[in-house]
C-alpha cells in the first residue's frame, strides 16, 4: 500500500541550466531540492524548488509543463544525459521521485538541438515541428462534403499500423536524443500514419517530399541509425517509421 | 430581464435545417475582408479556425501553450459520441438529442441539444477524411462501445486517446490553413482583455508569453473557445494553465456568465497523495465497464483489500444502483464515492478512496483480456502509485474534471455582446446540468466545423469590416488597463507565492463547493473568499519582471481572475435552490439521497450579469422549455 514510507523524505542536489535570454550566455546552477517523497512526480519535485526559490527573491526555474499526465508533450527536459529521464515510455511530468534516491546529484538540461532555440532556462522553441506538420501534415479535406465514415473500409492491420504512428505527442525528446539533431521518427510518424490509409494516398507523394523539405529547412539533421529516438520517445515510436518515410521519398522521387 | 435563445421553432427535427435557410451570407469575393479572431485551439478552436479559414475568411488564432496541438482536449481518452446506429442496437439521432437532454438532468436547450445531435454524424466523416486512426473491426469499419452509462454503443474511438486523435484532426486541418495563409497563429499568447466598441466586440489584448509585450488585435468577430474553469478548485484533471481568464475578462465587459455552478466530478481519478500535489489525473471511466467499486462494509476495517472477504465488502454501486451498477453516470458515482468516504469507510491515505477491483473480471476474462482493454491505464495507474492493478484493486476519488457553465450563447453561439461568439466547453449550451461521457468531444467539434461557419457569416453579413483598427482610443485604454494590472501585481512583493494561494482558494471551494453544497457552506464561503482576495492583492509575491517570460505572473493574472470567479460560482450554487446535475445541494435531496430537481422554481438558466468590483452581480433568466423530452426524473435506479 502506499503511504507506508511518507516519513522517508528525500534531499536532493539538482544542477540546472539556467539561461535568461534567447542568445544570452547559460550556466548550471546547483540547488538543493528538500523534503521530496517517493510519490512526488519529477516536475512537483522542481514546484517544491521554485517555491523555495520565490521566497529567497530568486527567479524560479522556467520550465514547459501542461497537462502533466503524459499527453500533451509540452515537458522536455534532459535528466542525466536522458531525454525526459530514462523511464521507459515516460514523459518527464510522469517520472516520478521513486526513481531517485536520497542524496542524489541530478543534472537538468533543456532540449539541444539545432532546431530547436532556448527561450529561457529549460524552455525551448519546437516551432519547427508545426513548420513540418503545416508542409504537409494533413490531408487537405475540407470541412463537410466527406463521405459516410464507413464508405470505405480499413483492414484492420492498416488501421492499427496507422494508429502506431499517431501516438506521437510532438515533444521533440526523438531530436533531443539524436546525434544528428534529426526530426526523422516524428516526419516519419506523421507520414506513415497517412501513408497507411486510404484517405491519405492521394497526396502521398507531395506530402513526403514537402515534410522532408521542410525538415531540412530547419535546420534538423538526417538519420544514421543510432535509433536513440525510438529509445527516448515517451510513446515508443517504433523506427520503422523513419524506413517508411524513406520508402515514401524515394517512391515520390522516381514515381 | 428574460433572455431570449432565438432558437428557431416548428418541429424540432427541421430546426436546424430551417435556421441555415434563414441566415445571411457573406459574398465568398467578401470574406477575405472580415477578421475573425479565434482564442484557444482546442477541439473548438482548431477546428473553427481551420474551418472559418476554408470559406476565406482572414482568421487569427492565438493559444497560450508551445504548439496549437497541446490543447488540453488532448487529454480526453474515452471516445466521441455519434448517432450513427452502425451497431444496429436502436440508437439514432433523436435518441442522442433524447439521452443527452436527460442526462444533463433538463437543464439545457432542446433545439442546440438536437442540432448537436443532428451534426454529430458529419464529425466522424469529418475525422475519418482527415485520417484520424479510429478502432475498426475486423471488416474494417469503425468500431463502437458503449459508454458513460449509455445503453446504445456509439462512441467511436482511438485506443484510450481520442482527444489526442481528433485535436491532431483539428490541429492538421488548421495547419493546412497555415499554410495557406488563411490563418495566422500566434502561439504562447495569453488573452487577457476583450475590447468592445460601440457595444460589439471588436478586439482583444494579449500577452506575448515570451517576450511579455502587450498588443492589441482588432477583428470583426472574436471567438472565444477558452475550455473550462474547474481548475478553481486548484486540483483537477485541467492542464496546469486552463483558467477562467479569457471568459472572465469577456464577463467583465457585460457578456453573460450563465450556470457557473454546473461543475462535473469525474469518479475515476487517482486519488491526492500529499500536499504538494500539483494536479489528480483521470483514467477512463471505460475501466467501470469491468471493474467493480467496493469499500470494506466496516469502518476500520484495515485489512489489505485482498484480505477482505466478499461477505465484508459492500459493492456500494451495485447495492444502490441495480440497474446501472457500476455503470452509473458520474455525477452519481461521484457522490456514491463521497457518501462511502464520509462514512469513515473509505480506503487509502487520508480515507478518501474507494477500490476499482478488476479480480472478477480477470477471473471471467483472463489478465489478458483485461491488459488488451485497458493496458495503458493500467500501466498509468502503476507510474504514479507504483501499485500493479491487477494485482490489487486500484484506488480511485473523483476529481474535478469539467465545467458545464460558461458564457451564455444564443442559439448562434454568440454570447449577448454581437460579434462575441464562445465555442466548446467555454459556453454553456448543451450538457446542462451534466455532461455525458464522450459528450464533449463531440461539442468540440460540433461548434468549430459545422456551427460557426454558418453563424458567423450571419452576423458578418450584418456588419461593415475593418470598422476597428488597433489606433481606436478603446484598444490603447485597454493595453493601459492590462499594463497597469501587470505592474500593480509585480509590484507587491509580499510573502506569499501565487501557489499558495491558488491552494488556499482551491481547497475552500472543494470542501464547501465540490461534490456537495449547503446553504451554510456556500454562506460561510462566500465570506472568506473576499478576505483570501484581499491577502492576495496585499500579499501576493511575484519575482522578475513583465518583459520577458514570467510564469510566476501568468499564474498570479490567472489566479486573480479565479479569486473572483469563485464568488460568483458561490452565488450561483446558493441561488439554485434545488438539486440538479452536478449541482447537488444538501437539503434538496429524495428520502434516499437522490437529486431533488425543483422544475417549478428552477427551470431556467441562469446568466449573470457583471455590474462592477465589489457589486453583487445581476442574475437574468432564460426559461427553459420541453416540448419534445418530458420533464421527468432521472433515475438510474
Amino acid at each position: 500500500m502506499s503511504g507506508q514510507n511518507e516519513h522517508h523524505t528525500m534531499t536532493l542536489k539538482l544542477i540546472v541550466w539556467r539561461q535568461s535570454t534567447q542568445n544570452g550566455p547559460g550556466r548550471f546552477e546547483t540547488y538543493t531540492a528538500r523534503n521530496i517523497t517517493e510519490h512526488h512526480s519529477f516536475l512537483e519535485m522542481l514546484d517544491v524548488v521554485n517555491e523555495d526559490l520565490i521566497k529567497e527573491g530568486t527567479d524560479p526555474i522556467v520550465f514547459d509543463h501542461d497537462c502533466r499526465e503524459g499527453i500533451c508533450g509540452v515537458c522536455s527536459q534532459v535528466i542525466n544525459g536522458v531525454a525526459h529521464g530514462g523511464q521507459e515510455r515516460t514523459t518527464v511530468c510522469q517520472l516520478h521521485m521513486r526513481k531517485f534516491k536520497d542524496g542524489d546529484t541530478i543534472y537538468i538540461e533543456p532540449w539541444r538541438a539545432r532546431a530547436f532555440p532556448i527561450l529561457k532556462d529549460l524552455m525551448v522553441d519546437r516551432g519547427a515541428l508545426d513548420t513540418i506538420i503545416q508542409a504537409g501534415g494533413y490531408t487537405s479535406a475540407h470541412t463537410g462534403g466527406a463521405p459516410d465514415a464507413n464508405a470505405i473500409p480499413i483492414p484492420k492491420p492498416d488501421a492499427e499500423y496507422s494508429m502506431d504512428a499517431a501516438e506521437c505527442i510532438g515533444c521533440g525528446a526523438c531530436v533531443a536524443a539524436c546525434p544528428n539533431g534529426a526530426a526523422m521518427l516524428f516526419t516519419g510518424a506523421k507520414v506513415a500514419q497517412l501513408a497507411a490509409l486510404p484517405q491519405g494516398q492521394v497526396e502521398a507523394k507531395e506530402r513526403a517530399l514537402a515534410m522532408i523539405k521542410a525538415m531540412q529547412e530547419c535546420g534538423f539533421g538526417n538519420c544514421t541509425n543510432h535509433y536513440e529516438c525510438q529509445a527516448a520517445c515517451p510513446k515508443d515510436i517504433d523506427v520503422k517509421f523513419i524506413a517508411r518515410l524513406n520508402r515514401e521519398y524515394l517512391k515520390a522521387l522516381i514515381g | 430581464m428574460i433572455l431570449d435563445g432565438k432558437c428557431p421553432t416548428g418541429p424540432i427535427e427541421k430546426t436546424w435545417d430551417k435556421h441555415r435557410f434563414d441566415m445571411k451570407l457573406v459574398n465568398p469575393a467578401n470574406k477575405r475582408k472580415y477578421k475573425i479572431l479565434v482564442v484557444g485551439t482546442g477541439l473548438a478552436g482548431a477546428s473553427a479556425a481551420a474551418s472559418l479559414g476554408e470559406l476565406g475568411y482572414n482568421v487569427e488564432a492565438f493559444c497560450y501553450q508551445d504548439s496549437p496541438r497541446r490543447a488540453h482536449s488532448i487529454a480526453a481518452q474515452g471516445g466521441i459520441n455519434a448517432g450513427k446506429n452502425y451497431p444496429n442496437d436502436g440508437d439514432s439521432i433523436y435518441r442522442l438529442f433524447y439521452d443527452t437532454i436527460k442526462g444533463g438532468d433538463f437543464r439545457a436547450r432542446e433545439a442546440d441539444v438536437w442540432r448537436l445531435a443532428q451534426v454529430s454524424n458529419h464529425i466522424i466523416d469529418q475525422c475519418v477524411a482527415q485520417g484520424v486512426p479510429f478502432a475498426r473491426d475486423y471488416a474494417g469499419y469503425l468500431d463502437n462501445r458503449s459508454f458513460g452509462g449509455a445503453q446504445v454503443s456509439r462512441t467511436f474511438y482511438a485506443r484510450g486517446q481520442t482527444g489526442q486523435q481528433l485535436l491532431l484532426g483539428a490541429y492538421s486541418a488548421l495547419s493546412r490553413q497555415i499554410k495557406a495563409g488563411t490563418v495566422k497563429m500566434f502561439p504562447r499568447t495569453e488573452m487577457l482583455d476583450l475590447v468592445v466598441v460601440d457595444g460589439e466586440a471588436k478586439g482583444i489584448t494579449i500577452r506575448d508569453l515570451v517576450t511579455g509585450e502587450l498588443r492589441c488585435h482588432t477583428g470583426d468577430a472574436v471567438v472565444l473557445c477558452t475550455g473550462g474553469y474547474v481548475n478553481v478548485f486548484y486540483l483537477s484533471t485541467m492542464a496546469m494553465g486552463a483558467s477562467v481568464t479569457a471568459i472572465w475578462k469577456a464577463y467583465k465587459k457585460g457578456a453573460f456568465f450563465a450556470n457557473p455552478c454546473y461543475t462535473q466530478i469525474h469518479p475515476t481519478c487517482i486519488p491526492q497523495s500529499g500536499d504538494y500535489q500539483s494536479k489528480l489525473t483521470l483514467m477512463s471511466e471505460s475501466l467501470r465497464n469491468d471493474g467493480r467499486c467496493w469499500v470494506p462494509k466496516n469502518r476500520g476495517d484495515n485489512r489489505g483489500p485482498n484480505e477482505i472477504p466478499e461477505e465484508d465488502r459492500d459493492y456500494y454501486l451495485e447495492r444502490k444502483y441495480p440497474s446501472f451498477g457500476n455503470l452509473a453516470p458520474r455525477d452519481i458515482a461521484s457522490r456514491a464515492a463521497k457518501e462511502q468516504c464520509d462514512d469513515g469507510r473509505g480506503v487509502g491515505p487520508g480515507g478518501r478512496g474507494v477500490y476499482l477491483d478488476f479480480r472478477d473480471a480477470i477471473a471471467r476474462l483472463g489478465e489478458e483480456m483485461i491488459r488488451e482493454r485497458y493496458g495503458n491505464l493500467f500501466e498509468m495507474y502503476e507510474r504514479i502509485t507504483d501499485e500493479n492493478g491487477y494485482k490489487v484493486p486500484m484506488r480511485i476519488y473523483p476529481a474535478p474534471h469539467y465545467s458545464m457553465g460558461g458564457l451564455w450563447v444564443d442559439y448562434n453561439a454568440m454570447s449577448n455582446i454581437p460579434g462575441l461568439f464562445v465555442l466548446g466547453e467555454a459556453n454553456f449550451s448543451v450538457h446542462g446540468a451534466n455532461r455525458l461521457g464522450a459528450s464533449a468531444l463531440m461539442q468540440g467539434l460540433a461548434d468549430g466545423y459545422f456551427v460557426i461557419p454558418y453563424t458567423a457569416g450571419h452576423y458578418l453579413a450584418q456588419t461593415s469590416p475593418g470598422s476597428v483598427q488597433a489606433d481606436h482610443a478603446e484598444c490603447r485604454k485597454s493595453i493601459e488597463d492590462v499594463k497597469a494590472e501587470n505592474k500593480r501585481l509585480l509590484s507587491i512583493k509580499g510573502t506569499r507565492t501565487v501557489t499558495e494561494f491558488m491552494r488556499e482558494l482551491g481547497t475552500l471551494m472543494w470542501n464547501n463547493v465540490g461534490m456537495a453544497r449547503s446553504k451554510e457552506g456556500l454562506t460561510e464561503t462566500l465570506l472568506k473568499i473576499p478576505s483570501i482576495r484581499e491577502e492576495f492583492r496585499q500579499n501576493v509575491k511575484v519575482t522578475g519582471n513583465g518583459a520577458e517570460i514570467n510564469q510566476q505572473l501568468e499564474n498570479a493574472g490567472r489566479t486573480a481572475d479565479f479569486l473572483e470567479f469563485a464568488e460568483l460560482l458561490c452565488r450561483d450554487a446558493l441561488h439554485r435552490n434545488e438539486s440538479c446535475g452536478g449541482h447537488f445541494r444538501v437539503e434538496y435531496q429524495t428520502e434516499d439521497g437522490e437529486a431533488l430537481r425543483d422544475d417549478e422554481n428552477f427551470c431556467y438558466s441562469a446568466a449573470w450579469e457583471f455590474q462592477g468590483e465589489d457589486k453583487e452581480p445581476e442574475l437574468h433568466k432564460e426559461p427553459l422549455k420541453f416540448r419534445e423530452v418530458h420533464l421527468a426524473v432521472r433515475s438510474y435506479k
